[in-house]
């Protein structure tokens, strides 16, 4: 029995993870006043990109990198678009999800003869090495390392956001733009570090897909995890470490229809996977409620307008 | 006047333009050294705009600039902290869920190593200022927990532990008890003798004679000249802000109290947050009466008003407009009962911005068959209808039914609103700070329909701020503290001084 | 000068500059990937009008899209983003599905039984949405991405509930042909229908190569019917005043919530609509299993959007978007390039249009411009 909770534990965590670091991505967008529709699509670049310099360089490392760069500069779009011309911040997210994935594919068919995804390549490793704890008990607790670089995030963007003066300066700026103006902080700038930082997360969210998940890029790769993560950042009210609760528990439904799936249950699988979803908006319903955003969520700034 | 270092500040022929429209045209500031100086004018008059400018929120179009006799540009706000300025804005500047140290010390925050904040030092060092300069208030307590004559000491000390020298106050009494301007009068008095500059800025006459030394005026962006507070009165100071003699009274006939409108009975409301507010309030209006609301923000009174409105939820007690209880029901049912209300923010309850004028002035009763059969919307015939209360009420610009409301300015905008709420002949108007934000001459307006309708024999509820205009306008004068009604008073019968102790809780009831 | 100005604050205007704009940057990235523009371009308008076959593919995919485009833009006029159109699009199939599988009426009673099924399907999901956000506050953006999820595996589930499973398959049984929606489908077939069509090829192709169906007409219809009713009732005005300023709304006496809730169940039922047409209209008249979504219900957004939120313009924006999803399958066959260039054009086209208020902001500038020219 052992074994098979810490298999649960394991595939949890796996499947988490991309959520994990979707989540930071809204958080830290969300709560210096950007609202970020678009993680889906800075992902999906992100696990494209990933993929292609993980297999042209044989280092994936170099991919992870890659994919927090292409993902930042696709942010950088949103950026520009929601601080510099405050535009419509919804719609410009909508757009970043045609927009990146758009390019992940037509860049992918152009690399790679066409088809709509890449070879197989070296992907990142498990946290204790490759080949440790295999056989035993534990080994489903190896898990990848992105498993372990998701949670440093978290708990790095909860230091910031709460311990330092940066962060004190991102919730300011998120909840009364004025107020930090008017104090000599600069309000664009600290939006614009937030979502560039926003989109790089969301990068790696994208990579750790498809470095550890999965070894491969497919058309698939991302398929809603960005809108989960979205989900997830609501849920643990725009906070890092409640909007990490919120991916374990969808990480956890997920990996139990995964196990159970398999197994001989009466409950057809289906509807298992349909669990967590219904279990979130009744948690919603029963505990949460009227959640807050920053006050400043999705409204431009405009220098001199009160 | 010459530039020279007896002076904290001197801005000579400051210009400034938004667009097409000059907001400052050529206006002169100067300011000595540890003095009290105040800027007087009406509201849009760009008192505010001299004031972002000097605090370098806005960049001036031409104009020069003199700290202590020296030449220097600003730039942006971190520019005129370094040069020891500090503003403290009409609507205060202050993070809502933060407390009052971090507040405090945001953007200049004080951190061990790596940007990590140290919040203990922090609390000391807000203390040792709170301490010098006798500012009470908990560094611990969240901004939104605490009262609004609090904020206002945590922007001074904002500005205080910035280093700064000259001090900018917005409007600063525009929501204290007279009791509280009191204080603030001697707040500013020691800052002086402790070496400050203060610039205030206001539109109310008697604080400037109470506390200025010298007083520059603006109207409509010109300057018009400084005067020495000493040498002058009340009567000069307004024919000056407003350009010709004006009375500063109102003038209306006796009332003539008929039946009872509105009767409240022992109301009790809690706020959004669920703590109670209205604690046991009861009051009755009469036909023919205007009854004014006394009291400082945050004692009840928006509740209550919601209360009527059907807002919120009342916790137990009744209200009755014309003898039928209407409490607990819908906003629709308050409306239908005979009641309008002429809310306190225009832009947050009483318009749709970006609807045009006839679209808003049916905002509660598009559903009338004149308006369109079944459930159709006939724009024609609402635009039709719009076009009389314009003219009725000369709403400018003349033939605006088809623009945005957002576009018109804050004075037609207002009167939009009491067109509509009046044209359904209500039995009861409730008005909420019908006039913030106006200039004399829309204040007029407002001051003005309100008694007409009284005279019609509507009754009228009017809850404000402004004590001066509470005590000028109404009938009786009701004085709110804590969600109550602590005291009642015809007009004439009552000084300012005694109301001011009832709001703040002083004497019995 | 003074045209171009007035042009520029049409609110079409910004549409049409983004849709330029979008065909520019992506013959720029075609360019730069190594395919000739032009031809490219040649390929795309051939594959969407080229053949009469082609246009009637063109209208019959812009069916679901006006239909959820209007949806999405119906739900951000009133002041709400209906991210859920994918999943309301869905459970309309689902239930479509369900009950043309289920009932074998006569015509004249089961395609209105079957498309009632899906638009109730959706409407329910939209209401349930609406209902979560007027009673309990919950944002409409979270309940709708779980709806989304839910409906997918609800489509799994049904696909595999043994009555309705098919066997050897991953799809359900068809519909019953008496819920078809197709013009003349058994007469088209027929000998005599063949032999009529054969005197007119345009006609024969339209009718026997592709699935045309009464859906664009319907879809056409709702927008203007949806068009009408923000515009000229009453209740569109309440719902514009609960958009615009939800609180000014219920200060004036209108139920906010109420509206709320109707907001999202005339936009689901919109989307559930566009599901049920899909089901009675297209072959293979039956759902399967879905690995990930379809995109139905999320171009609605796209389509929503390029029209600047206006229900009309959801029908151009329609079918524009649903030609050139089309038409780039063939700059793919011809050209070779990855069809995905659709996407990122499209996804350019949107992106322009949330920056469309730069638009009037130009027209400001050549006007004072020209006036300052005048002065000096």
């Amino acid at each position: 029995m052992p074994s098979s909770l810490f298999l649960l534990i394991g595939i949890t965590l796996m499947y988490s993870t991309p959520l994990v670091f979707g989540a930071l991505s809204g958080v830290i967008s969300e709560r210096s006043g950007v609202v970020n529709i678009g993680i889906e699509g800075m992902m999906m670049v992100g696990a494209f990109t990933a993929s292609a310099v993980s297999y042209f360089t044989g280092n994936p490392w170099l991919g992870f990198l890659a994919a927090g760069l292409t993902g930042a500069i696709i942010a950088l779009l949103h950026a520009f678009a929601s601080i510099t011309f405050r535009a419509d911040q919804t719609v410009s997210g909508v757009a970043i999800n045609l927009l990146a994935p758009g390019l992940a594919l037509f860049f992918c068919r152009r690399l790679f003869d066409n088809a709509a995804m890449t070879p197989v390549y070296t992907t990142l490793p498990k946290l204790f090495g490759d080949k440790a704890l295999a056989g035993t008990p534990y080994a489903s607790l190896n898990v990848d390392v992105t498993v372990a670089l998701g949670l440093v995030a978290a708990v790095i963007m909860w230091f910031v956001l709460y311990k330092t003066k940066w962060g004190l300066r991102v919730r300011a700026v998120g909840e009364h733009p004025a107020a930090a103006d008017t104090l000599g902080i600069n309000v664009e700038r600290t939006r614009y570090v937030c979502v560039i930082v926003s989109g790089m997360l969301a990068g790696f969210g994208g990579a750790s897909v498809t470095l550890a998940i999965v070894s491969q890029f497919t058309q698939t790769a991302i398929s809603g995890q960005g809108f989960i993560a979205l989900a997830a950042v609501i849920f643990g009210k725009w906070r890092p470490h409640g909007a990490y609760g919120a991916c374990l528990l969808f990480g956890l439904a997920q990996a139990l229809t995964v196990i159970l799936g398999g197994g001989d249950i009466a409950i057809p699988s289906q509807l298992m996977a349909m669990l967590p979803y219904i279990l979130t908006i009744i948690v919603l319903v029963l505990f949460v409620g009227r959640s807050v955003a920053p006050k400043a969520d999705g409204v431009p700034y405009r220098k001199g307008a009160r | 006047m010459e530039v020279s270092p007896e002076y904290a500040v001197q801005m000579h022929g400051i210009v400034k333009t938004f667009g097409s429209f000059r907001a400052l045209d050529g206006v002169d500031l100067d300011v000595r050294k540890q003095s009290i100086h105040a800027i007087l004018g009406e509201n849009g008059a760009g008192k505010s705009t001299l004031m972002n400018v000097l605090y370098g929120l806005y960049q001036a179009d031409g104009g020069e600039l003199f700290l202590n006799g020296e030449k220097v540009s600003i730039n942006s706000p971190t520019e005129a902290i370094k040069h020891g300025i500090g503003m403290v804005h009409q609507h205060f500047m202050l993070v809502e869920n933060f407390t009052v140290t971090e507040n405090i010390v945001l953007g200049e925050e004080v951190c061990g190593t790596a940007g990590v904040l140290d919040m203990a030092k922090a609390r000391q060092e807000v203390v040792k200022i709170v301490e010098e300069y006798g500012l009470e208030v908990d560094p611990d307590a969240l901004i939104e927990d605490i009262t609004v004559g609090m904020q206002q000491r945590v922007e001074i000390l904002k500005a205080l532990y910035r280093g700064a020298d000259t001090l900018i106050l917005d409007e600063p009494t525009a929501v204290l008890t007279p009791q509280e301007i009191g204080q603030l009068i001697k707040i500013m008095r020691d800052l002086v003798s402790k070496g400050k500059t203060i610039i205030i800025i206001t539109h109310k006459l008697k604080e400037i004679m109470s506390s200025a030394d010298e007083c520059t005026i603006i109207r409509r962006g010109r300057y018009m000249g400084t005067v020495d507070v000493a040498q002058t009165n009340e009567a000069e100071l307004a024919s000056k802000m407003v350009g010709r003699h004006v009375n500063l009274h109102v003038e209306k006939s006796p009332s003539r109290p008929g039946e009872t409108v509105l009767s409240i009975r022992d109301l009790h409301v809690k706020d959004d947050r669920g703590i109670e507010v209205v604690k046991g309030l009861s009051l009755d209006v009469h036909a023919g009466e205007i009854v004014g609301i006394a009291g400082i923000d945050g004692n009840g009174q928006r509740e209550f008003v919601d209360a009527i409105d059907n807002l919120v939820h009342a916790e137990s007690g009744t209200i009755e407009v014309k003898g039928k209880q209407i409490q607990n029901t819908t906003p629709r049912n308050t409306i239908e009962t005979g009641v309008a209300t002429v809310p306190s923010d225009r832009h947050r309850w009483g318009l749709v911005l970006p609807f045009s004028v006839a679209e808003n002035s049916v905002l509660e009763r598009h559903n009338e068959e004149r308006f369109g059969k079944g459930i159709m919307l006939d724009l024609a015939k609402v635009e039709e209808f719009a076009r009389g209360l314009i003219e009725e009420y000369d709403i400018r610009p003349e033939g605006c039914e088809s623009q945005p409301a957002a576009g018109l300015s804050g004075g037609n905008q207002q009167k939009v609103i009491i067109a509509r709420e009046v044209s359904g002949e209500p039995d009861l108007l409730v008005a909420v700070q019908p006039t913030r934000g106006l200039d004399v001459g829309a204040i007029e307006f407002v001051h003005k329909s309100l008694i007409r309708e009284r005279d019609r024999g509507a009754a009228i509820l009017l809850v404000s701020l402004e004590l001066d205009e509470v005590m000028d306008v109404s009938d009786t004068i009701a004085v709110i503290h804590d969600g109550q009604i602590v005291g009642s008073f015809e007009q004439g019968t009552v000084t300012e001084e005694q109301i001011g102790l009832l709001m703040a809780g002083g004497g019995s009831k | 000068m003074k045209t171009i100005v007035k042009l520029l604050r049409k609110p079409i205007a910004a549409s049409i500059l983004a849709i330029a704009v979008g065909f520019l940057i992506a013959a720029i990235v075609l360019a730069i990937a190594g395919y000739a523009p032009g031809p490219s371009f040649a390929a795309l308008f051939n594959g969407m009008i080229g053949k009469p076959k082609y246009i009637s593919n063109v209208v019959i995919k812009a069916t679901p899209l006006i239909l959820t485009g209007t949806a999405v833009a119906f739900a951000f006029k009133t002041g709400l983003f209906n991210i859920g159109a994918e999943g309301q699009y869905v459970t309309g199939t689902i239930c479509a599905a369900i009950v043309g599988i289920s009932c074998d009426f006569p015509p004249v009673l089961q395609v209105p039984l079957v498309i009632l099924a899906g638009t109730l399907g959706g409407a329910a999901c939209g209401a349930l949405v609406g209902w979560l956000k007027a009673k309990f506050g919950i944002n409409e953006v979270i309940t709708s991405i779980m709806l989304n999820w839910i409906s997918l595996y609800a489509c799994n589930f049904v696909v595999n509930v043994p009555a309705f499973h098919q066997p050897e398959s991953t799809s359900t049984y068809a519909v019953n042909p008496s819920s078809y929606t197709m013009i003349l489908p058994k007469w088209k077939l027929s000998e005599e229908g063949l032999a009529t069509l054969k005197g007119t090829p345009w006609l024969y192709e339209v009718l026997v190569k592709t699935d045309v169906n009464v859906g664009i007409l319907i879809a056409v219809a709702c927008a203007i019917l949806i068009a009408v009713l923000l515009k000229r009732t009453k209740m569109g005005y309440e719902m514009r005043a609960v958009g615009l300023n939800r609180e000014a709304a219920q200060f004036a006496g209108i139920n906010v919530n109420r509206n709320i809730v109707t907001c999202m169940l005339i936009s689901g039922a919109l989307c559930g609509l566009a599901g049920a047409l899909a089901v009675t209209g297209l072959e293979p008249h039956n759902i399967s299993t879905l690995a990930a979504f379809e995109n139905n219900g999320f171009n609605g957004l796209s389509v929503a959007f390029i029209a600047g939120s206006s229900p009309i313009g959801c029908i151009f924006a329609g079918f524009l978007f649903s030609g050139l999803i089309y038409g780039g399958q063939s700059v793919q066959q011809v050209m070779g390039a990855p069809s995905d260039i659709i996407n990122i054009m499209i996804g350019t086209i949107v992106f322009l249009m949330a920056l469309s208020q730069v638009v009037p902001m130009v027209a400001d500038w050549l006007e004072r411009r020209e006036k300052g020219v005048a002065n000096a």
